[in-house]
């Protein structure tokens, strides 16, 4: 029986002509089509693997590997995270003796704002080009109504949504039953503090030339937002209809004096309309572009911020920030990805020894495959 | 499925009354039908019909024909339909079909529930968590970021948090496995076509291929725990073939027909078509009823009639066309063999030469006129019916007007009185004819239940040649000449009730001695050199269960003597010999023919044949007369006729000349027994659920190896519901008492010698017992009060064998395993009396291509053989469990990491609802990007190769045992679940904390890294890898970078409110981008690959060692795997010594037909119980007996030790006290203990007590051996050994069991 099977089996690549081994009586099955499976590896599951076995001798390789490729990541990481300049001040101004304690409780629209400057001392010089931020905490610009609460269309420079906006910006739709423009809690809770800083040279205040272009993405700023079209460009005459969001003191044409970063394409809108991730984020404000090769961007020394301190973030115990920084290829300061990096090449370092020594004591074991019945 | 033929009976008087000597017309008919309403009862039916007279007959369930029924040999039927459509008893024995969902999916729902009381808490966490966000900021001070609704107004807190708790719902959806549902239903339709595809399940022979039927539970063949299986049909390929034969103590091997059967396996199956069924309901040995009054007219129709059902194909038809009854080529050519045809030959000779002497008979040899008589028995000892095919159809208008067995006395006499004296050629069948005709007027006769009146078949000219042939005894060259000049002599064709008896008759006319032809009085049976030989049957006394046997009563032709033959069991037949005194040399040379057949019959048995005895007895007419009385009377007798009738049997039934034994095959399908085995040590539990009667089952499960011939068995054949409880009753109090006190005994044996036992003191009892039951028994077992305690007896023993069940028994079985014991449950059958446990069983199999297609139309799946349930269940079966098992808990895993990240996310947006992941990420993560490489893992993956899997059956039972998927996994993959998505949160939290990073630039890394991970994860259980499964992961991971690459770059406004134009982009030159996506899943994996690794290395599961089988080389492979099997060697033989010592449990507490009781004047219940009391004290000693048996079986082993001699000495004492408990336990037996057990037992201390002699002491365990196996009736290969001392013991053996069996039984000597 069984040499007759699978002497048929290998005439099984030529079914019509083969026919049934040795039986005659078997009715010829040779001319009938049979129903019996083709003999491929795919149809019989036995398409050509591989099958690891895991186990204590072929994973250890792995985590030798992993730790040694991890920890020096981690280094470079590390070492480049920790090369950044960064320095933070919180002027929220919660504390009295904070020289903006007084503007604590400012409201949106409060006429003369309240203005209070901070003195504060690098005690590093920055050598690279300096970004300027701005900070905020407990600040929940993820929260999904606010998040939704924008109109793109309306940002991209369409006509028709700039006069009648989505419904997705109620309340901050309509006031006065004019479309507000731009429309949506985003914009209208847009951060509208003003930051100078100065270096501060036996007692004479040198302004630092703060760049307001090039923060946001060079997308956002030519594909995402677009002001609206039209004859001319006069952008009052474009926004013509439209009224400013509620907590701006200025419409939306009247933000910046230059016609390249005023309107939907100022880059502190756009900035700001980049929604963070976090409740603790920074925000790009400006930047201070290293002048010659023979002077840092900011040296070591007295410097002193002035505020224009317009954004109520008490009420929600909120906190802002400015903070300086350099930068990196891997962007801002942040130990924690080397630190993680170093710690996990670590681990899979000395889980590699401890396999290593498992597998010396109870590898061996396994080839017994003493399968219990 | 089984076919039966059986002889239908029509009252006489009946047919008489409706026919009125004319054509039946149904205009006419004005009787009123009296009958029982619809039930499923197949082996009853009550009704009556009242005529217009106002006379009533009685209907039984012989006038009932089946729905499903055959009717073969008939040329006109007339019949009233009693019960249709809905109301056949087919049809009620058939319960509807069963929605069936796999055990798997019922875990699985079971935590789709608890995922969605995980979203709940998830939900309403979030919405507390708002509730108390909102409320922080109180009602003045709102901040910028809380947008006020449309209408400008803020919301209170409460409400709130219950709009949240709405919203978190749909956020966090994705944690109910929505898409589970349809990527299984995509995996399994993937694994039923691999499962069609596999060419192992391919039959050659009918070109058939397993068909999966049901798509959704192919994960159920993996957790099978029992199998319940029919047995004809689906073990055996239902064929009886002769195969050997021991006539006069001389065995006959029959070697040749041996070979010529090894060269039918390959063609035979397509002749196995040819076996031709019952019908859609077998009657299982039952006498064939008759759904309505019918009359039979004879027909030779050629053709049969069968109820193919819906088979297509033509090859097939046509080859059935040509087969007609129970024959195959296979049964009906049986090479002779060559001594024994001499034998035949010369007899025949011896014969021809005394008939031309006019010498009587006795001149001849004893063993050559026990050889011809042994064929005339083989002949004529049945009630088969010979078809000629070609016969031209006639209508025999006289077709009552037969012969029929003697019904009165005169009839006797007149019969007795010799026929040569009765000149003129017909005149004696004349008369009996004219009597016959006469008594049948005036509806007086009462037939016997099994006489094969009705199958007519009556060729006029031999009736005639017959006549003349009964009037002078020797037929005439002539005559035989004439018959075989006849047309088609040799196509004749037998149709037997049940295909043993064709075999037989088969092989008898191998041996030129041949049926020709049956008639209800006579039988012709052609003979070499003598011709047709005519002998008057004057009696049939047919086959019943208790009696084991059948006989029939004839007037030899040639001595004109009455001859008794009987065919039955050996066991019976033997017990019923003509003792044989020991001083006479004729006794003698007899008693040592006995001893020879019973051994050649226990090799029989060895070899799963089917044995029969067959034996005769001469009559004196004296003797014959007296006993025809009492036959006659109960005859008559309206009450209780059966018993006087059976009562009757026996008094004709004893003091037998033993002629010879046969052994008959039952074929098994290929492999079967392998196919057993295998699965058993997979840990199946294999029940055998049958129709047929006790023996044969039997047999066939010894001969398929589901029983063992070291096994203990367990007979349930209860008479009353109150035997039946008492019965299991003591067996579960003898099995519980034995197994501790094995226990017990094993320990101080330990303690007092200090050896350690070979075996392992876990449940070596437990695993080989056998429990066979019976039908009646059955029933009673079933009822509710007792079912508890025939699953506790049944779930100890390691097969189960059900015979004589009806489908609803069958069912009730499964049903009752499948709700009780909470297993999964496979039934495989292949006919229509499986359908309903078919139906009922979590897993159906029924087997294609042999008997119609009911049991593949119910079934869930249809294999051609019995021996692809092997791969299908150990190789598919345990791949689609495993691999659904692993999908399943990958997926909520899967869902719950994915879902769990959004979670963490609300603690940092004041749990708002908001989602950090594009929205259409979201929607395709599951869809597209993670879909494919679980799918192809599905479908694909390989945990261990399918050769392990079939070398190691053992691997199994991880399936059985749900572990792939436990509960608590589920558990442990969301636990990791939580773990991992911790991970791929909160390293991309803190690597991007206090940055000016947005939402989605953000949240984009995120569904990379958690991308990255599950796929991973997936990598890590996966364990065999394909190009498919490199190329899924690959193709996924690329998938979504385009995906994510095309949709950020499509359209800067379209997607409010996530707008992620360009963020993919951007993220794409951000090497932090990078770092994060590499970091977080070896984070989020390392555990679970730290535990896999190490689990595999210190703790490796069993399917985690078959996978490393698989990876070396065959050599080594092979060598492991035969260690293995040697492993289990030596454990398995000292168990059997260990068991072999305890009683063979029959329990035959029948009270009503008990023969031994008749003596007893007691009523029966107080006799069962004093019954049991002396049993219990036969188990005392008996446990006596195995206290000391394996502690004297190691003696012998280890007779090298420095301390054997004291240690023989010991094991004498030892013996010594089992040998005098048994003889105290012979003397309280009394005369009326009819258990066989104890004659074992005594035979066996007997043994025990020469074996410890210090003479034997080194054969001991060979001894021990053969006397285990003796005690269970079935000899080792160590019996036939050629050594004079055990021929000298087993002398002493059958003297010691005759002298006892004679003394219990109180018959005369």
């Amino acid at each position: 029986m069984a040499v007759n099977y699978s002497a048929k089996e290998e005439a099984d690549g030529h079914p019509a002509g083969a026919g049934p081994g040795g039986g005659a009586a078997t009715g010829g099955g040779g001319a009938v089509k049979t129903r019996k499976p083709d003999n491929t590896a795919f149809k019989q599951q036995r398409l050509p693997a591989w099958q690891p076995i895991l186990t204590a001798g072929t994973v250890l390789p792995a985590f030798f590997i992993i730790g040694l490729i991890f920890i020096p990541i981690g280094i470079g990481i590390f070492v480049t995270s920790n090369n950044i300049r960064e320095y933070e001040i919180d002027y929220t101004g919660i504390e009295p003796s904070s020289p903006c304690n007084k503007c604590l409780n400012v409201s949106w629209d409060s006429t003369p704002p309240c203005t209070c400057t901070i003195n504060f001392t690098l005690e590093h010089s920055f050598e690279s080009n300096v970004f300027m931020y701005y900070g905020l905490s407990n600040f929940y610009q993820n929260h999904r109504r606010y998040v939704k609460s924008r109109d793109d269309s309306q940002l991209n420079g369409d006509n028709s949504s700039l006069l009648n906006p989505s419904k997705e910006c109620e309340p901050y739709r309509t006031n006065e039953d004019k479309p507000i423009a731009p429309c949506g809690a985003i914009a209208n809770s847009m951060f509208n503090d003003t930051l100078e800083l100065y270096h501060v040279e036996n007692d004479t205040r040198t302004a630092i030339t703060l760049i307001k272009k090039g923060i946001a993405w060079w997308t956002d700023k030519n594909v995402k937002f677009r002001n609206p079209t039209g004859d001319g460009n006069n952008l009052t005459a474009l926004f013509q209809g439209t009224t400013k969001p509620v907590n701006w003191p200025k419409p939306v044409y009247m933000l910046d004096s230059e016609p390249d970063n005023n309107g939907f394409i100022n880059e502190d809108f756009i900035v700001w309309m980049r929604t963070a991730a976090l409740p603790t984020f920074r925000k790009l404000y400006r930047l201070i572009e290293r002048k010659s090769n023979l002077q840092p961007t900011l040296q070591a020394g007295k410097y002193s911020l002035d505020i224009t301190y317009n954004y109520p973030v008490h009420s929600f115990d909120g906190r802002k920030r400015m903070i300086l920084s350099t930068i990196s290829w891997m962007g801002g300061k942040n130990p924690f990805l080397g630190i993680a990096y170093i710690t996990v090449g670590s681990i899979c370092f000395f889980l590699g020894v401890v396999l290593l020594i498992i597998h010396h004591k109870y590898g061996n074991r396994n080839t017994s495959a003493d399968i219990p019945n | 499925g089984i076919s039966h033929l059986t002889t239908c009976l029509c009252n006489k008087s009946l047919i008489l009354l409706l026919f009125q000597d004319s054509e039946f017309d149904p205009l006419k008919f004005t009787s009123v039908i009296e009958c029982e309403n619809p039930n499923n009862d197949l082996s009853r039916f009550r009704g009556s019909i009242v005529h217009k007279s106002g006379k009533k007959d009685g209907l039984f369930k012989e006038n009932l024909l089946l729905r499903g029924c055959t009717i073969r040999n008939t040329e006109e039927v007339v019949g009233i339909v009693i019960y249709a459509g809905h109301e056949t008893k087919a049809l009620l024995n058939n319960n509807g079909p069963r929605y069936k969902r796999s055990k798997l999916e019922r875990q699985m729902n079971a935590d789709v529930l608890w995922c969605i009381l995980i979203l709940l808490i998830m939900c309403l966490f979030s919405a507390i968590g708002h509730g108390l966000w909102v409320w922080q900021y109180g009602e003045k001070k709102k901040p910028v970021f809380d947008v006020p609704g449309p209408d400008g107004k803020y919301l209170s807190p409460v409400l709130a948090s219950v709009y949240l708790f709405l919203t978190a719902i749909i956020v966090f959806q994705v944690m109910i496995p929505i898409s589970l549902y349809v990527s299984i239903e995509i995996v399994k339709i993937c694994q039923v076509y691999f499962i069609h595809q596999d060419k192992d399940l391919y039959d050659e022979e009918t070109d058939s291929q397993l068909q999966c039927r049901a798509l959704n539970i192919t994960e159920d063949l993996g957790q099978v725990q029992f199998i319940f299986s029919d047995k004809t049909g689906t073990l055996t390929e239902n064929k009886m073939v002769f195969r050997r034969c021991t006539v006069s103590g001389i065995e006959y091997s029959h070697d040749d027909n041996a070979k010529r059967l090894a060269m039918y396996q390959e063609p035979d199956s397509e002749e196995e078509e040819a076996a031709p069924k019952g019908g859609t309901l077998s009657q299982r040995d039952s006498i064939c009823s008759h759904q309505s009054i019918k009359v039979i007219h004879r027909s030779q129709s050629t053709k049969t009639h069968r109820r193919t059902g819906s088979r297509a194909e033509a090859k097939r038809a046509s080859i059935l066309s040509k087969h007609t009854a129970f024959s195959s080529p296979m049964e009906k050519d049986i090479t002779p063999d060559p001594s024994l045809l001499e034998k035949v030959n010369e007899c025949a000779k011896h014969l021809e030469i005394m008939r031309g002497h006019e010498q009587p008979l006795s001149h001849l040899s004893p063993e050559l006129c026990d050889i011809f008589d042994f064929f005339i028995a083989l002949t004529i000892c049945n009630t088969v019916v010979v078809t000629a095919p070609n016969q031209p159809r006639q209508k025999v208008r006289d077709r009552f007007e037969l012969k029929s067995p003697v019904k009165t006395i005169e009839d006797f006499i007149r019969r007795l009185t010799p026929s040569r004296l009765t000149s003129g050629s017909n005149s004696s069948s004349s008369s009996s004819l004219a009597t016959n005709k006469s008594m049948h007027r005036f509806g007086l006769s009462i037939l016997s239940s099994t006489s094969t009146e009705s199958t007519l078949l009556k060729l006029e000219e031999k009736l005639a040649y017959s006549a003349q042939m009964n009037n002078n005894g020797y037929s005439s060259q002539q005559g035989r000449m004439a018959v075989g000049s006849g047309p088609e002599e040799g196509e004749l064709r037998y149709e037997a009730e049940s295909p043993d008896e064709a075999a037989l008759v088969y092989a008898a006319r191998a041996y030129n001695c041949s049926l020709v032809g049956r008639l209800s009085d006579q039988v012709s049976v052609e003979l070499p050199h003598l011709g047709t030989l005519n002998f008057e049957v004057l009696h049939t006394l047919g086959f019943d269960s208790i009696r084991k046997r059948m006989s029939v009563v004839v007037r030899h032709p040639l001595t004109d003597e009455i001859n008794v033959y009987t065919k039955g069991a050996d066991s019976v037949i033997m017990d019923l010999l003509l003792p044989c005194s020991s001083g006479d040399p004729r006794g003698k040379h007899q008693k040592k023919i006995q001893t020879k057949t019973q051994n050649y019959l226990n090799l029989y048995a060895v070899d799963g044949l089917r044995t029969l005895c067959i034996a005769k007895r001469v009559l004196s007419k004296e003797e014959y007369a007296c006993w025809l009385k009492s036959h006659l009377e109960a005859e008559s007798s309206i009450e209780n006729r059966e018993e006087l009738l059976f009562q009757s049997a026996l008094q004709i039934e004893k003091n037998l000349h033993l002629l010879g034994a046969t052994g008959i095959e039952d074929r098994l399908q290929d492999g079967v027994p392998e196919t057993i085995a295998s699965l058993r040590k997979a840990g199946l539990q294999i029940w055998v659920l049958t129709g047929d009667k006790q023996e044969t089952a039997v047999n066939i499960a010894y001969a398929c190896k589901l029983l063992d011939h070291d096994e203990e068995i367990i007979t349930l054949n209860a008479e009353s519901p109150e035997t039946c409880a008492i019965l299991l009753e003591q067996c579960l109090q003898c099995i519980e008492s034995k197994f501790s006190n094995n226990t017990i005994d094993e320990a101080t044996g330990n303690m007092t010698v200090g050896f350690t036992p070979l075996y392992p003191p876990s449940s070596p009892v437990l695993s080989s017992l056998g429990l066979v039951i019976d039908g009646r028994t059955l029933a009673y077992a079933l009822e509710p009060t007792l079912e508890d305690k025939f699953l506790a007896l049944a779930k100890r023993c390691r097969s189960v064998l059900c015979c004589r069940s009806t489908p609803l028994q069958k069912s009730m079985v499964v049903k009752l395993v499948r709700d009780k014991l909470k297993a999964m449950t496979l039934a495989i059958g292949d006919g229509a009396n499986d359908v309903s446990m078919i139906q009922v069983a979590d897993v159906g199999v029924g087997i294609s291509g042999q008997e119609g297609m009911q049991a593949v139309m119910a079934s869930d799946f249809a294999i051609p053989r019995f021996r692809h349930l092997e791969k299908l269940l150990l190789v598919h079966g345990h791949w689609c469990y495993s691999r659904l098992a692993n999908m399943v808990l990958y997926f909520f895993y899967k869902n719950a990491m994915f879902v769990a990240l959004l979670f963490w996310y609300q603690f940092y947006c004041g749990f708002s609802g908001s989602s950090m992941v594009d929205q259409w990420y979201l929607i395709f993560f599951n869809l597209l990007f993670s879909s494919l490489p679980q799918l192809i893992t599905g479908v694909l993956d390989k945990d261990v190769p399918a050769e392990v899997l079939l070398s190691v059956p053992q691997l199994y039972k991880s399936g059985q045992n749900m572990e792939e998927y436990q509960p608590h996994m589920f558990w442990m993959n969301m636990i990791d679940a939580m773990y991992q998505s911790l991970v791929c949160f909160f390293i991309p939290y803190f690597t991007y904390y206090d940055s000016e990073v947005d939402i989605f630039s953000w949240g984009t890394p995120i569904t990379t890294t958690a991308l990255f991970t599950i796929i991973l994860h997936l990598a890590i259980e996966t364990k065999t890898w394909t190009f498919l499964h490199w190329s899924s992961c690959i193709f996924s991971i690329l998938l979504f970078f385009f995906v994510a690459l095309v949709y950020n770059a499509s359209c800067p406004v379209c997607h409010p409110p996530s707008n992620p134009y360009w963020t993919m982009e951007r993220l794409m030159g951000d090497p932090i981008f990078y770092f994060t996506c590499i970091i977080s899943p070896v984070v989020a994996l390392l555990p679970r690959f730290l535990c896999r690794t190490l689990q595999g290395t210190l703790f490796p599961t069993q399917l985690q060692l078959g996978r490393q089988l698989s990876k070396l080389s065959p050599e080594i492979r092979n060598q492991l795997l035969t260690k293995l099997n040697v492993k289990k060697g030596p454990i398995h033989q000292t168990q059997s010594f260990a068991n072999s010592f305890s009683p063979n449990l029959v329990s035959n507490a029948s009270d009503s037909f008990k023969p031994y009781n008749q003596n007893t004047p007691s009523p029966a219940s107080p006799t069962n119980e004093s019954l049991f009391q002396e049993h219990k004290k036969a188990e005392r000693a008996t446990d006596l007996i195995v206290s000391a048996s394996p502690q004297s079986a190691l003696f012998y082993e280890e007779s090298s030790l420095p301390s054997s001699a004291h240690s023989q000495e010991r094991s004498v004492g030892f013996h010594e006290i089992t040998h005098s408990t048994s003889e105290m336990e012979l003397s309280s037996m009394g005369a009326t203990f009819p258990w066989s057990s104890a004659v074992d037992q005594t035979d066996f201390s007997l043994l025990k007590w020469i074996t410890s002699t210090p003479l034997f002491s080194r054969f001991g365990t060979v001894l021990q051996v053969s006397s285990s196996s003796l005690q269970n009736e079935t000899q080792d290969s160590m019996c036939v050994l050629d050594s004079s001392l055990q021929e000298d013991f087993k002398d002493l053996k059958e003297q010691s069991s005759n002298n006892f069996q004679n003394k219990m039984k109180g018959t005369p000597p």
